[in-house]
């Protein structure tokens, strides 16, 4: 039986709290953590970014930000879209942060009409090229749209090649009995373009005739995955994961990632007769302590430098028409010129009643 | 254990001085406070916002919320599937305490690390190697399991049969083998032995095992999420799609009391079950009682247990296979190139790239976030077992101390959208203090501890209250203080499960997703977190690496595991 004596029992201690005091990030001076009581837009003082938890910008390039006007960038993250804009409307008393980052399409009425945001009209190059993509109604400028991207139905082009088989264009096209058993799809409960696509069918098909669309699809074996990675990975078979179903509700700049290594294209494509817009947009919080700082961001935000790693670091099209595009995406992942003609409003005012019709009819 | 006449003694027995209980107050003291600050009060202020509507109470979200047939499927399916579950692990996971903690054979740490991998791995990334085995074309297409409720109940005994495992074979490696060996010579049955003088000794450990993995089941989110979707919900992903996606707190708050009914009557169950068979142990200080496996023929347990568990482990490794196979293959054939590219930041093909920090530095995070978390969660939950431990004389302190132990254990069955959602309405200025703990580093250690606590006392507790009382009473006759008697008697048996413990926390905290995601800094992406946000995006140089870093995660657990288990080995040192 092993003993130790009282002299190794303090040793092994006395190594462990040195072990643990070199692993903690209590003790660790991590630069921002803090009171939020000293923001003000002086030099030295913290703007905090709310943004949604797929946030992320290439290494250094907020670095340069915090160099060029003093400002310390701390980043909170409390969710995906939805839960983020809920998360603002809990918290409005006493916001999370001074600029929020990420608030899309389909749920920017709530943040406007909840009130979490103060106006702010950017006077960033890039804000003429943002004004396009403004929400409907928002008058005031409470919220600028940064960056957008399509959610279309993507196909496995060697799939249909091997078989013969025409690939679908329209969205009709799948409720034909050759595409049946072929079409997977998320959840729009659970999926942030779940949730896109959802809404583009009711705007297409109007919101009596979609759940007929919807019936069509269900009958023809339609599959539902819970999230965008389990779909693409496990069901498709185009992506990495080889599963048996050539068709799977994505991006329109999900093709660019599939061209093999040395080819020069990709084996997939997107349908862009079956896309729906997601704009993702920034604003100033209502009752932001740090407001000089929190518009200096959201002007970073539309700048160059910010504007062209948007596609790589986050998969989305940067809104200034200033900045190039990624080669790949210049070749493979054009918008479509036609997408669901979606209004935030009709969004906020019908999303609950579509989604629980859409899981009544295909989920049940 | 209450037998009227003993009672008595016990009473007078465990009286205690002036002194010694102020302490007792303060050790209960400290584990409240902070239950109160970051588990109940954020919980409470969520749950009263949806019974709250223009300042006046409305329970009126009772009678709609249980009109709906669908809350009454999804309490249904809940309890099934949690029941279906607990009951698979423990029934796989006793043969597999056995032939772990009771046999001796080559590469037998190295089991006990991997059996503990899935239990931190990312749902996301189980659930799309889950499915990669059960879809068709998989290793296991031919059974249509894809989608079906036995995959979920699977999954759940995938991710937890370590937690029966190691709770069970913690105590059964010290047991002292002579009770059974007695009445093994008195001529009953090895199964006699086993069902008459063995099992009533574990069964306070399997009680614990049980509740930990009913209460881990019945609030399980992202697996039943992936492999089942909204048809097979929990009360847990309903909670979260009412919070996030409807904020219908109304909706919600119902819900999360349902939850907390649910959870209280299994806790409630399992510390009936616990008690009735709670009793002093002979415990021995070494695993020497551990025999080498024999197999074949007049070895009838050993070979089932060994069938069993075997068969158990080929389960686990199929999907972790799956997920280390599929993490070697590279754009450009097979190799190491997602390993290489982990010191990158992702595919930047594109220009800018999807992480902001390499994949090692969001595993330095990761290590020392879970530090921060297993110190935290030490200290509590320590403090709670130990004080949990005591049988003191008086009803009322025994209530109490009974209620402490079922209050440590409801942060588990307490949906984490629910507590992440109350700490945004709560810690903005926690007790006055100036400083907004939401937008904190510090908040994701003390999250994840949260969480770790209740496996501490679950592994730790049933150890101290094995202890002879009577030990505590010679030390204490021979003159000791009582914080002689903690470190002579308690201290030394508890150390070993306090290894266990460690490993428990430490793993829990790695692999924490849930309230991490309500708080992540995002210049500070711990290793699930990273994981996510890789295989949220497409290219296959980035599912590659967030099948690495899924590798990289698995490895670090079970090192961390092995390592506890070897900590435990080296601090032994009682008179036992």
């Amino acid at each position: 039986m092993a003993r130790t004596t009282p002299r190794t029992r303090f040793a092994a201690g006395a190594l462990t709290v040195l072990a643990l005091a070199g692993c903690s990030t209590i003790g660790a001076n991590d630069g921002s953590d803090g009171a939020t009581g000293d923001a003000t837009g002086a030099a030295g003082a913290t703007v905090t970014l709310v943004t949604h938890d797929s946030f992320a910008l290439s290494d250094g390039i907020l670095a340069q930000f915090e160099e060029e006007t003093g400002l310390t960038v701390k980043q909170v993250a409390p969710g995906d879209g939805g839960a983020l804009v809920n998360q603002l409307v809990l918290t409005k008393e006493n916001p999370l942060g001074d600029l929020v980052y990420g608030i899309d399409t389909t749920f920017a009425s709530r943040a406007i009409d909840e009130g979490v945001l103060q106006p702010y009209s950017s006077g960033a190059p890039a804000a003429a090229d943002a004004a396009q993509h403004a929400v409907p109604d928002d008058d005031e400028g409470l919220l600028t749209a940064i960056d957008l991207g399509d959610v279309c139905l993507n196909v496995d082009h060697a799939w249909f090649a091997e078989r013969g088989v025409p690939e679908p264009v329209t969205l009709e096209d799948l409720t034909r009995p050759e595409y049946k058993d072929l079409l997977v799809v998320t959840n729009p409960a659970t999926s942030s373009p779940g949730l896109a696509f959802l809404v583009g069918t009711a705007a297409r098909f109007g919101s009596v005739q979609y759940k007929d669309y919807w019936a069509k699809l269900r009958d023809n074996g339609v599959k539902v995955a819970e999230g965008w990675s389990d779909a693409y990975y496990t069901d498709f078979s185009g992506a990495d994961g080889k599963g048996p179903r050539p068709i799977v509700l994505s991006y329109a700049s999900s093709p660019p990632s599939t061209v093999p290594e040395g080819a020069d294209e990709p084996t997939t494509g997107a349908l862009l007769e079956t896309c729906t817009r997601q704009v993702e947009y920034a604003g100033v919080l209502a009752g932001a302590e740090n407001v000089e700082g929190a518009q200096r961001l959201l002007d970073f935000l539309l700048s160059d430098a910010v504007q062209a790693d948007i596609p790589g670091s986050m998969y989305m099209y940067p809104v200034s028409s200033a900045v190039d595009l990624p080669e790949e995406w210049e070749r493979w992942a054009p918008l479509a010129t036609d997408p669901a003609p979606i209004h935030p409003k009709d969004i906020e005012a019908n999303r609950e009643t579509w989604i629980a019709e859409w899981t009544e009819i295909v989920i049940g | 254990m209450l037998h009227p006449g003993r009672d008595h003694h016990r009473t007078r027995r465990s009286r205690l001085p002036a002194g010694s209980s102020a302490l007792w107050v303060l050790a209960a003291g400290l584990p409240l406070a902070f239950l109160a600050v970051f588990f109940a009060w954020p919980v409470a202020t969520l749950v009263a916002r949806g019974f709250v509507a223009d300042g006046a109470l409305d329970l009126g979200g009772f009678a709609d919320v249980f009109s709906r047939p669908r809350t009454w499927r999804i309490l249904g399916l809940t309890l099934a599937q949690a029941g279906v579950a607990t009951a698979l692990a423990v029934v796989l996971g006793v043969p597999g305490a056995y032939v772990l903690f009771r046999c001796r054979f080559p590469g037998r740490g190295a089991l006990r690390a991997f059996v503990s991998v899935p239990f931190v791995l990312p749902t996301v990334v189980v659930g799309v190697a889950f499915r990669a085995v059960l879809a068709e074309g998989g290793p296991l297409g031919a059974l249509h399991l894809d989608g079906t409720f036995a995959a979920i109940v699977a999954a759940l005994v995938f991710f937890n049969y370590t937690v029966v495992v190691r709770t069970v074979g913690g105590l059964w490696e010290h047991l002292d083998p002579r009770a059974e060996q007695a009445a093994r010579a008195l001529g009953a049955s090895p199964v006699r032995a086993f069902v008459e003088v063995t099992l009533p000794a574990l069964g306070p450990a399997i009680a614990s095992a049980a509740s930990l993995v009913f209460l881990f089941c019945s609030t399980a989110f992202g697996t039943v999420l992936v492999l089942g979707g909204l048809r097979y919900g929990t009360i847990e992903t309903e909670i979260w799609v009412q919070t996030t996606q409807f904020l219908d707190l109304r909706a919600a708050s119902v819900l999360s009391v349902v939850q907390l009914v649910v959870v209280a009557a299994a806790l409630t169950l399992a510390a009936r079950a616990r008690r009735r068979q709670e009793r002093a142990l002979h415990l021995t200080a070494t695993a020497g009682s551990a025999h080498p496996l024999r197999l074949g023929r007049g070895h009838g347990v050993d070979t089932a247990a060994a069938a069993v568990t075997a068969l158990v482990l080929v389960g686990l490794a199929l999907p972790l296979v799956t997920l280390v196979v599929r993490s070697l293959r590279t754009p450009t054939g097979w190799g190491l190139g997602n390993y290489v590219a982990l010191g990158t930041t992702g595919d930047s093909t594109g220009g800018g790239s999807p992480l902001s920090v390499t994949v090692w530095d969001a595993a330095l995070t990761s290590l020392r976030t879970a530090t921060d978390a297993t110190v935290i969660a030490l200290v509590v939950g320590g403090l709670v077992a130990l004080v949990v431990s005591r049988r003191p004389g008086a009803r009322t302190a025994r209530r109490t101390v009974s209620v402490l132990d079922a209050l440590f254990m409801l942060p588990l069955g307490v949906s984490a959208v629910t507590v992440g959602f109350g700490f945004l309405l709560t810690l903005d200025r926690p007790l006055g203090l100036p400083v907004d703990l939401r937008t904190s580093g510090l908040l994701v250690p003390i999250a994840q501890a949260v969480v770790a606590v209740p496996l501490v006392v679950r592994t730790v507790l049933p150890v101290l209250r094995a202890i002879d009382p009577r030990l505590r009473e010679a030390a204490a006759t021979l003159g000791a203080g009582p914080g002689r008697v903690l470190r002579a008697v308690d201290l030394p048996i508890a150390a070993r499960a306090l290894g266990l413990a460690v490993g428990f926390a430490f793993a829990v905290s790695l692999g924490e997703f849930g309230a991490t995601s309500f708080l992540a800094r995002p210049d500070q992406p711990t290793l699930p977190v990273v994981v996510y946000r890789l295989i949220g995006r497409p290219g296959e140089q980035n599912y590659g690496m967030a099948l690495a870093a899924s590798v990289l995660l698995a490895l670090l657990t079970a090192g961390i595991m092995a390592l506890a288990e070897r900590l435990r080995g080296s601090v032994r040192g009682g008179e036992l």
